[in-house]
Order: C-alpha cells, then structure tokens, then sequence
C-alpha cells in the first residue's frame, strides 16, 4: 500500500513538472518566434534572453524528474 | 554497476552519501562509516569530498587563467590564450550589458562564478563509478564527486552572493537609502509593514532560489546517471552518451543563468533611485 502511494506520488510529480514545463517553453518559443519574424535584426539578442528564461522554466521540471526519480527508485525500489 | 552484492536502492543511496568529517555524539571527531552516523552529528559536519573538488577546481581555475595572462602575447598568442580571452570577451559584453553601476569587482566576480561552476558541473560527466571505485580501493568509503550536488555548496556560494548584495545596497544608497528601499517602496509609508514583509521576501528569496536552481538540476543530472549505471555495462553507452550530450547545454546553461543573475542582482544593489 504504501509502496504503490510512492509510485503514484513520484509519477505524479513528475508528469505535472512536465505540464507545466511544456506549455512554458510552448508559450516561450512562439513568442520568440514572432520576435524574429517581425524584427529578423534583433534575433542575436532574443535567442540570448530566450534561452536564459529557458534555463529558469526548464529547472523546475528538471528539479521534478530528479526527486521523482529519488522517489521512484531509491524510496521505493 | 560496481558491486555486485548492493540492491539498487542501496546503490543509488551508497552514490548520494558524500564523504562526513565530523564531531560524533560520544565527542570524538572522525569520518563517519555509514549514513546514520552521518546523520547523527548534525550540525558538527564537513563534507570532505564536496569542500576537496570544489578547492581542487577553484585552483585549477587560477592556475590556468593566471598563467594564460602571463604568457598572454600580442605577436603570438597561443590556443588557450584565445579561448581565454574569448570567455573574458563574453563577460565583460554581458556585465557590460546588464550592469549599469561603477564596480570594478563585479566583471572579476562573474568570471569566477561562471568558470567554478562550469568546472564543478563538468564533474558530472565524468562516469559516476570512476572516481568513487577509485578512492574505495584507497581506502575510502564515500565519494559524492560534483560539488554542486551538495547544496551546502551551492548555498555556500550564493549566501556569499547574498553578502555582497548587502554590503554593496548599504555601501551605496547609504543604511537609509536600504531601509527605505525596504520598507517604503511599493505602497507608501503607512503600509509600512505591508511593504516590509514584501520586499523582505523578495530580497531573502534571491540566494535561496540562486542556490536551488542550480543544486536541483545538478542533483537531477547526476541522478539520472546514476540510474543509467544501474543497467548492464553493454547497453549503458545507449542511454548515457545522449543524456551525456544534453547535460553538457545544461551544464553551460546553469552557470550561464548563474552567472547572469549574480550581475543583474548586484545591478539591483547599485540602482538608486527608486
């Protein structure tokens, strides 16, 4: 019982970290897209700033997956 | 996987114990042999292993960009010169992009930030058994190889982040320039409180999610190689080489987002008028 709660607990975590994440990054890249397409010029410094938001929305899922993982093998396995 | 005999979990937590020195309940101080000892000393513990590579690595960095700027020539410069003077190229346009004070300790502090901890996370491509097999043939038990894997690292470096911000606001705007920065800004001074417990929160989270962000994704990292190495050596190099591949964008990255933070936040403490 309680073994199956971890399970559940760890998957979970990890499938709403990737939610999240994904429609972040989703919203993230379109918005850089239309950037580029209306002002092609400014692409070097957008691609900066993208990816430095990237790396802030990208840790939370990261983070996630790696205590789920913890959960998953090191908890309960 | 090293030894046969350990469960996975058992592998998996054996991997996750970095190497304690410390004071032991009874008072004599040693290395502890399991987990739960170190657990129990508590408060009175080092962790050798994470304290030796990030010494190790910090030196390293010294050393070498130290002896780049002597040997640095004009007629002839050498590779690693170029690649040297590239990175400091590549700071000096960020602070120069986003810091907007007079400072000349925040391009030194931001080259130091980004290069420890781009050489701390590239421990982490190492292979998780090499070293650790290593040092257990000399003898010792645990080894918890990257540093920022161990968040008293991570928060070791960003509460001295923290300090600098302090000192730099107060050195700058004056003690009451800060209080009043603290206490008047976003809704005038007879929420007084209101305003106190804002920016309070604002300014305490700035070291605790520095030091999180990159611990977590560091832990997450390495953590999944661990679990790679739980698989039969033949088919490891499948799953390991990719993730290997992806861990170097986020190795660059977190230092980089680090690094980026550390200028805009000493930026912040610069700015005077509110």
């Amino acid at each position: 019982m309680e073994q199956s709660i971890l399970f559940l607990a760890g998957s979970i975590l990890m499938g709403l970290g990737a939610l999240g994440a994904a429609v972040g990054i989703g919203i993230l890249g379109a918005r850089f897209l239309e950037g580029a397409a209306r002002q092609p010029e400014l692409i070097p410094m957008l691609r900066t700033q993208m990816f430095i938001v990237m790396g802030l929305v990208d840790a939370v899922p990261m983070i996630a997956v790696g205590i789920s993982m913890y959960i998953l093998f090191a908890v309960a396995g | 996987m090293a030894s046969g005999e350990l469960t996975s979990s058992e592998y998996i937590k054996h991997h996750l114990q970095n190497l304690t020195f410390g004071k032991f309940p009874d008072g004599h101080w040693g290395f502890a042999h399991t987990s739960q000892e170190a657990a129990d000393m508590g408060f009175m513990a080092i962790h050798v292993d994470t304290l030796g590579f990030s010494f190790v690595l910090g030196a390293l960095f010294l050393f070498l960009f130290a002896r780049a700027a002597k040997k640095a020539s004009i007629e002839a410069p050498s590779g690693f010169q170029n690649f040297v003077e590239s990175i400091v190229d590549f700071i000096d346009d960020n602070v120069r992009g986003s810091f907007n004070g007079k400072n000349p300790l925040v391009a030194p502090l931001a080259l130091t930030t980004f290069i420890w901890i781009v050489l701390m996370n590239t421990m982490d491509l190492v292979p998780v058994d090499w070293l650790p097999v290593l040092f257990a043939a000399m003898g010792v038990e645990y080894l918890k190889v990257v540093p920022t894997t161990d968040p008293n690292a991570t928060f070791g470096m960003s509460i001295g982040i923290f300090l600098l911000i302090l000192y730099y606001s107060v050195k700058e705007k004056g003690l009451g320039g800060f209080v009043g920065e603290l206490t008047l800004h976003p809704f005038g001074k007879w929420m007084l409180p209101a305003n106190l417990f804002l920016e309070g929160v604002n300014l305490l989270a700035k070291p605790v999610s520095l030091a999180l962000r990159l611990f977590g994704n560091m832990y997450a990292g390495e953590m999944i190689f661990i679990l790679i190495a739980l698989l039969p050596f033949w088919i490891q190099w499948s799953l390991s080489l990719p993730w290997a591949i992806f861990h170097i964008l986020i190795v660059l990255l977190q230092a980089f987002i680090f690094m980026t933070l550390v200028i805009v936040y000493m930026d912040m403490a610069h700015q005077k008028e509110h």
